[in-house]
Formats: structure tokens, sequence, C-alpha cells
């Protein structure tokens, strides 16, 4: 059974709303699939915790997207029914989990830059934006003490741990510029105050990244290749699987209430 | 979330014991009195809550793999949160559960060895797939249910650490309860097909859920010691009659048929249903259910991916201690 995708009117600022929802999506279904199999009891609970966060975020920042639109699309239609090439997330986020540091430092990267972030939105024109923004900021800053942790106990830990943290940093590294990039569409709202410039905070998020690298005694990559994509809809092969799984129920059973 | 009632008491050994202080420790349990970890109690008492305790933390713990099987697939993101929400829930149970335990003298670890070496038990519910979205749903209305069954009478247990335990247990599970009842009362308003996968939960679920009580009263041995140190209260027979006249009321109201074609209500209101087939539940408890296999070797690959990570936080610990021994020196 064929389920077709929505169509979706990409105004700037949906668009805006729609890849900080993705973002948020993904990387919270990704640490979803960690419940019940995390290395410890105390992780499970950790994990779900961020990803719940996360997915919290992703209903607002969808609903709002989906209010900008203006049309019939909603939070449900907007995550189940766009195909790979309508997904507008980070690459970082849709990595897989790997094993535990890789899902950390992943975490780590997008966190320390979603916390700067949000706390720079909390200041945009736009009150929505602004309000998610400081519930957002909060979680952010729980989920980056959370990763920051991790990731000084892991590379200040064993010789293994060590080994794995430091291959996790140097796999992820190249995922980490898109998150800095930004579009003409998305110019435009920067300059009406609605949207955020991450320009100017990757000189903190790289401060915030250097001291939790130096205090877990690992090392951050000096290349500077970086890949981009998602923000297009040009994706690695690893989401194409997340949403076949993802939005198996809605492509199944098309148009029913759950 | 899920005792079951699988829990025989260990022989009393009361004889060993200082009988002035046997005498004493059963006077508190008749005058309703809580036994706090300090307290002096039977070797048996001991023996007994901590593998009830445990068995009902492995369960718990066990119990997230079925749900987790649709995190990643649940229909819609409100569904999403709330299954998350309700299996980190199910985690929280299990850490309360293992802390209660820890009370009475074995540590988290030795705990979860013996369940990972597959010497403790948990409950049969779990070998069970979960094959629709309509499972979870079920599990939520009838497994949850059966367990606060279950779990209600053990908020009074003497054991104080498990008796609160179980208080904010039962009241996350009674939410549960309501949220997968709710799951329920959507499919069967839906299409066609959404009350046929209803039904078929249903089918498939009713009567493991009702094993999970137990075996009947007739060949349950030494329930009579748990009674009498005011662990169990009600027999599993009272337990699973309790659970089947609440549940075939909200059946009806759901437009779902129980599985039971012999199911009938006497002159006192309660519905008499059939034979169970206990030779099923000896099976699954024996490791010969759906998913015993697949259960264990689920926990167990997640306990072995983890050491390193657990080795590195110890490792870590150690260093940290370390650093700071010497810098209070210098």
């Amino acid at each position: 059974m064929v389920v077709a995708n929505i169509e979706v009117s990409e105004t700037p600022l949906m668009l805006y709303a729609l890849r900080r929802a993705d973002d948020a999506l993904i990387l919270g279904h990704r640490l979803s699939e960690w419940c019940g199999h995390a290395p410890m009891l105390e992780e499970d609970m950790a994990l779900s915790n961020i990803a719940l966060d996360l997915i919290g975020q992703a209903r607002e920042l969808y609903s709002y997207a989906a209010r900008a639109e203006g049309g019939d699309n909603d939070e449900d239609k907007l995550a189940y029914l766009r195909d790979v090439r309508q997904y507008r997330n980070l690459l970082l986020v849709e990595q897989p989990n790997g094993d535990f540091a890789q899902t950390l430092v992943r975490q780590f990267f997008y966190s320390a830059f979603a916390d700067l972030y949000w706390r720079a939105m909390m200041s945009s024109r736009d009150a929505t934006l602004a309000a998610i923004a400081a519930k957002s900021e909060k979680e952010s800053a729980y989920h980056l003490r959370h990763a920051s942790e991790w990731l000084i106990r892991l590379g200040d830990g064993t010789d293994e741990s060590h080994a794995r943290a430091q291959a996790a940093i140097d796999h992820l590294w190249a995922f980490t510029g898109e998150m800095f990039a930004v579009d003409d569409g998305e110019r435009a709202l920067i300059h009406a105050g609605i949207a955020v410039d991450p320009g100017p905070l990757r000189g903190r998020w790289l401060q915030t990244l250097s001291d939790v690298a130096r205090e877990a005694t690992l090392i951050l990559p000096q290349n500077d290749w970086m890949q981009q994509g998602g923000r297009t809809g040009r994706h690695s092969e690893h989401l194409g699987h997340l949403l076949s799984e993802l939005q198996s129920m809605q492509r199944t059973f098309p148009g029913l209430t759950w | 979330m899920y005792t079951q009632a699988l829990n025989t008491a260990e022989a009393d050994d009361r004889g060993l014991e200082d009988a002035a202080k046997a005498a004493q420790f059963q006077a508190r349990i008749d005058a309703e009195e809580r036994i706090e970890p300090n307290d002096w109690m039977p070797g048996a008492y001991r023996k007994t809550l901590t593998r009830q305790i445990s068995q009902h933390a492995h369960s718990e713990i066990v119990g997230m793999l079925p749900e987790g099987n649709w995190i990643t697939r649940a229909p819609t993101l409100r569904r999403k949160a709330a299954l998350l929400a309700k299996v980190q829930d199910e985690c929280g149970h299990g850490l309360y559960l293992y802390a209660a335990a820890e009370t009475l003298g074995s540590s988290r670890e030795e705990l979860v060895d013996a369940m990972l070496a597959g010497k403790a038990k948990y409950s049969s519910i779990f070998n069970y797939p979960t094959l629709t979205w309509a499972d979870i749903g079920t599990i939520g209305w009838l497994v949850d249910g059966a367990a606060i069954m279950n779990q209600i009478p053990l908020c009074r247990c003497s054991y104080g650490p498990y008796a609160r335990a179980m208080i904010r247990v039962c009241k996350e599970e009674s939410f549960h309860q309501r949220q997968g009842y709710e799951i329920m009362l959507t499919l069967c308003r839906g299409s066609d097909e959404q009350k046929a996968m209803a039904q078929d939960a249903l089918n498939r679920w009713w009567w493991p859920v009702l094993m999970m009580f137990g075996p009947p009263d007739a060949t349950s041995q030494h329930s009579d010691t748990s009674t009498k140190w005011k662990i169990k209260r009600f027999s599993n027979d009272e337990l699973r009659q309790k659970f089947v006249d609440a549940t075939v009321p909200q059946a009806q109201y759901l437009g779902l048929t129980i599985p039971d074609p012999g199911m009938t209500q006497d002159a006192d209101g309660h519905w008499r249903y059939s034979e169970i087939d206990w030779t099923e539940f000896k099976q699954v408890l024996a490791g010969n259910g759906p998913c015993n296999r697949d259960r264990m070797a689920a926990r167990r690959k997640a306990h072995a991916e983890g050491a390193w990570v657990r080795e590195a936080a110890a490792a870590y610990a150690a260093k940290r201690a370390q650093r700071q021994t010497a810098q209070a020196a210098e």
C-alpha cells in the first residue's frame, strides 16, 4: 500500500521551524532506540528523558511550522508523511547510535550548540519561537551537562573508553559544520530579528568543546572539511531506514486515528 | 509493574532463631507494624522478600522490552512520547525495587547477575510478543491492570521499603492502565481494521494475563507463610477473580469479546472463567515461551555491551577520588 507524501509549502518561516523540529525529532528518535538496551538502568532513564524533551520540542515546532504554513498539515502529517528528501534535519542527528561513545559525542556536539542557539532565540521577535526557546534552553542545558560529564568519564576512564570516545569524535566531527550554515531565506529572518544567526555562536561552541575535551584528555580534529546537505534534503543513507520504521504505521494504515 | 505469584516463601526457620526474637517479630507483624531494614527479622523472611522484590524488579526491566519494541513505531508523536515515558517509568520502578531489595543485604549487581544467569525469575507475561500496536493498548489495560490488582495489597506489605515503593509504583501503574484502556477505546471506535486489531490482541493476551496471578490455590505451596508474615494478603485465585470481575465490564464497554466462550456470571455477580491451561504456564516458566530466549538475549547483550562503559565510569571515579585525596594531602 502506498500513502502519498504530503506537500509542504516551505515559506522561510515554515522551513525555519521545520528544520529545528526535524533535528529534535530525529535525535529524539535515535535516543529512544536505547530504551531498554542502555549500559546501565540510570542511562535507560537519562537517555529516555532527553529523548522525551526532544520529542516535546519537535511537537511544538511542528505545530508552529504547520500554523506558519497555514494549510492542512499538522505535527503528525509533518512527521509521518514526508519522505527522506523532504526532511530538513542536520546530518549529525540522523547518524546511527553506534556505541555509547558515539551516541554521547553526537549528543555533546548537538547540545553544546543547541544550548547556545535556544538561549539566543529567547530574544526572538516571534513570541512563540521565544517561548519554545525558553523551554528548550532549560532542557538543553541539562542535556549538555549530561553529555559533558559522560565524555569526561569516557575520555579519562579506561584505555578502551578513551579510544572509543576519540574515535566517535573523529567520526562525527565532519557533521558539525552544518549547524552554523545559513541560507538566504534564513538570512532574511535573521535580519528581521526572528531567527538566530548561528555564525557568531561558533566561537563559544568551540570553547565548550575545547574545555570538555581537555578535561576528558581527548583531541578535537583539525580538519575543517564539513559535510552538508541535511538542510536541503540530501541526507545520509541512514535516514531512510529510520523513517521507514518511524512512519510504518501511518504508511500502512492511512488516515486513521490512533 | 508486574509481580507474579511465583514467589513461594522460604520454609519457616524460626526454630533455628532466637525464639523470643521470633515471637516479638511475629507480634509486630500481627499488630500491623512495618518491619524496617535494621530491624531483626527471621532469615527466611529476608530470603523470601529478597527473592520476591528482586523478581519484581527483574520483571520491570524485562518488561521494558515488549513495549520498547513499539517506541520507534508508535503511530503518532503523542503516542510515541507517552509510550516512551511509560517504559521509562518501568525502568524507574525497577530501580526503586532493586534499591528496596538492597536494603535486605544483596547488591543490585548480584541480583542482576542471578537474572542474567537464568537463576532468577521474572514475570512470565513478558515472554509473549507484541505484534501490533493494539498489543501496547492491551498491555496497559490488562497487564498493568493485573499488576495493580497484585500490587495494591503489597502497599500494606509488612516490609516497609517494599510497601512504600509499591505506593508510588501503583500510582504510576494506574495511570498506565488508563492510558492503555484509552488506546483500546480509540481502536474500538476506529475502523473495522482497528477493531479487529484490538480483538486479536485481547485474544492473544487474555489467558497469559490470567496466568500472571500464579498457580491455582489448590496447588500453591507455602503461601501460608507469606500470609502469616503479611507479605501476601490475598490468594492467587482471589486476586484473579477480582481482576476478571473488574475486566469483563470494561471489555463489554469496548465492544470486545473475552476469548472464553464458557464464561458465565454466577448468582453473586462473579464472572466464572474456564479452566486455565497450566501446561502453557509451566512451559513458559520453564523457558519455552515464545520470547524467553529473545528477552534474555536482549538483556545479556545490553549488559555485555555496556560493560566497558561501566568500567570507564568506575575507573574515572577511582582516579578522581585519588586526585582529591592527593589534593587534600598537599
